[in-house]
């Protein structure tokens, strides 16, 4: 084992992939020449080339149409978006195309492509940079979309979205390409993960925290500050938002009474919204609290970083959410943890 | 010869307005003259094949219509009718092998590709016998061994599809050519812009072809585009583009081979832009009110069906009784496609579920309306 960014994994997993199947290719805008916005194609063009590694025009609708095409003929193209607020421009060829080929023909083509790009807020880039807008391809049927939030998971869930048949929108985050873990030393080692389940990255008995991709790790930083005072969290991560783990949710929070969703996009009509309905239709009689949601302001992201922090989801505002949901729960045992 | 152009060097095209509406096409073309002379060349029977293959079209489109009146086919049906000479010249400059993308008005070139008209039809009203089992309807006909690969009902969204199916040709080392076919008011969009840019910057084995018929719904083309000759603007791409006469069957394959020619030998995209008129409205439902009764008028004059029957009569190559013989025999052949879709069961509602998802996922949501998400 080997302890690697979560950049390094993006990067390692895409190199094995491209050394077992010659039709795995890369494409996006600067990904080649100056080896990508974020350095995860970092060496690529050099070993593969400009068939393999294909620097685009800035025109997503065109390149990201063109990787749809590509795929329907039996290649594996796995597209960079320099930032998921720039798939908006290709969002008639991701959800009008993408999503609909394999349906809308009866199952005569499928689209094996995978769309990575990075989400997240807190870099002070402003509104139209900062946006977690996941949720409107998790809404889609026909897409998969998956967010790993450590570097293990991404490259076991790479793995399967590449050599999954149809459309993977594999969601990153700017604050989690330098984060660490450990990762066996030869990536050809790591079995592909199954895109659609959630994982209980930490047990735990008095109350679910529900996120991913950044947010799942900021909840693992969340209950261990709860350990410390006798509280025992446990930690669902999502893993994939479509399909949604929906059972593995409930199945937590049966066992603990209340919940948290921790999530990096807005509230109103967000990612928390469906799996706080999920859990009252799964889990009606086993809540002892509301469910309760923390999401970013409901604001255009601002530049100033004193006005960003207050907006961004964070471990302490989700410790106060957690607090203030445990004491809802009018539990005596947790006294203590007042 | 078809009017040509290339990008680099090209004085600047003088700015020429076509009258408003889907005027008679510019038969002063090169293309036209061109044509008579390729006419000579090209035998009796092909001809009279490709007549065969415009009629059927003809047929087909017209007995939509009427099923469309009759409800038997629903939402959207937007017809050929008028396109027919088009359509065949196209096809018959493609192999079997080379692969088409096109827009929801492409009943026709599913017949021409090869699809028979009984899958057609029966897509056309909602059947699991449909070339789309149902899934796709009018606009979204869709055949893998014919290598149709699918009609689009979102204008311009084949068009980046298509560049990407050449680069996947390219990259995998094959001879086959993409064509693309979309309507003149999708020159006006980012998504033909983009895939042109990316065609030409990447040398993809490409055939855009724009079918002309001077309106896009209502709109004309002089009031959707800043430069109204449409395949002048392949120059922006330093792409070779032509303008052909598209009532007239064997001009069109001509300018099409030229196209195809040029994608395959040397993988060079092409810009290949058809004129004819639309007969009817933009959609079934359509009556076209905002063509004047003069339009419609000339309309009938420019029918490349109308014109074709008399040139081979004049020509003495079909009589008027073979003629009627033929029509006679597609007519049936498209009253057994209409009965066979008739007589087709619609998609069992047990399949709903069947083609969400290529790759099978856990927890798969087969949910009706009404059900539960969790059942206890």
């Amino acid at each position: 084992m080997a302890t690697v960014t979560y950049r390094q994994a993006l990067r390692d997993t895409l190199r094995a992939e491209m050394l077992r199947d010659e039709n795995v290719f890369l494409m996006g805008e600067e990904i080649g020449l100056f080896e990508g916005s974020y350095k995860i194609t970092e060496g690529l063009l050099k070993e593969f080339g400009p068939k393999r590694v294909r620097d685009t025009p800035i025109a997503e609708e065109g390149f990201v149409g063109a990787a749809i095409g590509a795929a329907m003929l039996g290649l594996r193209p796995v597209v960079e978006l320099m930032t998921i607020n720039f798939s908006l421009l290709a969002l008639d060829q991701i959800v009008n195309h993408a999503a609909k080929i394999y349906g809308m023909f009866g199952g005569q083509a499928s689209v094996p492509m995978v769309i990575r790009t990075p989400g997240g807020g807190g870099q002070q880039l402003g509104a139209t940079h900062s946006q977690n807008v996941e949720l409107f391809y998790s809404f889609i049927p026909g897409l998969k979309v998956v967010a790993p939030s450590t570097p293990a998971e991404a490259s076991a869930m790479l793995k399967a979205a590449i050599r999954d048949d149809d459309p993977v929108l594999f969601l990153e985050n700017l604050a989690l390409y330098n984060t660490r873990g450990e990762l066996p030393a030869d990536v050809a080692d790591i079995e592909p993960a199954e895109i659609g389940r959630a994982a209980v990255t930490r047990p735990g008995t008095d109350i679910t925290i529900i996120g991913y991709s950044r947010m799942a790790r900021v909840a693992a930083e969340v209950a261990e500050t709860l350990a410390a005072e006798g509280v025992s969290a446990e930690v669902v991560d999502l893993r994939s938002l479509r399909p949604l783990d929906r059972a593995t949710v409930v199945e937590s929070v049966r066992r603990t009474g209340c919940a948290v969703v921790a999530e990096d996009d807005w509230l109103t009509y967000g990612i928390g919204a469906e799996i706080a309905a999920t859990i009252q239709e799964g889990a009606f009689d086993w809540l002892d609290a509301p469910v309760r949601r923390v999401a970013m302001a409901e604001v255009p992201l601002p530049y100033a970083k004193s006005l960003e922090t207050a907006a961004l989801p964070s471990a302490a505002s989700l410790l106060t959410a957690v607090r203030d949901t445990l004491r809802a729960t009018g539990r005596p045992v947790l006294e203590t943890a007042r | 010869m078809a009017e040509t152009t290339r990008s680099a060097g090209t004085a600047a095209p003088a700015r020429t307005r076509r009258a408003r509406g889907a005027k008679a096409p510019r038969r002063e073309t090169h293309a036209a003259a061109g044509a008579a002379a390729a006419a000579a060349a090209t035998d009796a029977a092909t001809l009279v094949g490709y007549y065969r293959q415009m009629l059927l079209v003809r047929r087909f489109e017209e007995r939509a219509a009427r099923a469309y009146t009759e409800a038997k086919i629903g939402g959207y049906c937007h017809l050929n009718l008028g396109e027919e000479a088009t359509v065949v010249g196209l096809m018959a400059a493609l192999r079997p092998s080379d692969y088409l993308f096109t827009n929801y008005r492409e009943h026709g070139y599913a017949l021409a590709k090869g699809i028979g008209a009984d899958r057609v039809m029966a897509e056309l009203y909602g059947r699991s016998t449909g070339v789309s089992k149902g899934w796709g309807g009018s606009m979204h006909l869709f055949d893998a061994e014919s290598r149709l690969l699918g009609g689009y009902g979102i204008v311009g969204g084949q068009v980046p599809l298509a560049a990407g199916a050449a680069l996947a040709v390219s990259y995998k080392g094959g001879d086959e050519v993409v064509m693309c076919q979309m309507g003149d008011g999708t020159t006006a969009i980012g998504a033909f812009h983009e895939s042109l840019n990316i065609a030409g910057l990447w040398d993809l084995p490409v055939v855009f072809v724009v079918i002309n018929n001077g309106l896009g719904m209502g709109t004309t083309v002089e009031h959707s585009s800043a430069e109204p000759e449409l395949y002048r603007r392949g120059a922006a791409y330093r792409m070779e583009s032509a303008r052909v006469d598209g009532t007239d069957v064997v001009a069109v394959r001509d300018a099409a081979r030229t196209a195809v020619e040029r994608a395959r030998s040397e993988s060079k995209p092409y810009l290949l832009e058809t004129v004819s008129p639309r007969l009817k409205g933009h959609s079934v439902v359509d009556p076209a009110r905002y063509r004047s009764k003069e339009e419609k008028e000339a309309l009938k004059a420019a029918d490349p069906l109308a014109r074709m029957a008399l040139e081979l009569e004049e020509a003495g190559i079909l009589t008027h009784d073979e003629r009627d013989r033929l029509d006679a025999d597609v007519t049936a052949e498209i009253d057994a496609a209409a009965a066979f879709a008739d007589a087709s069961p619609m998609p069992d509602v047990s399949t709903l579920f069947d083609y969400t998802y290529a790759t099978p996922v856990p927890g798969d949501s087969r949910r009706l309306p009404a059900d539960p998400v969790f059942r206890s």
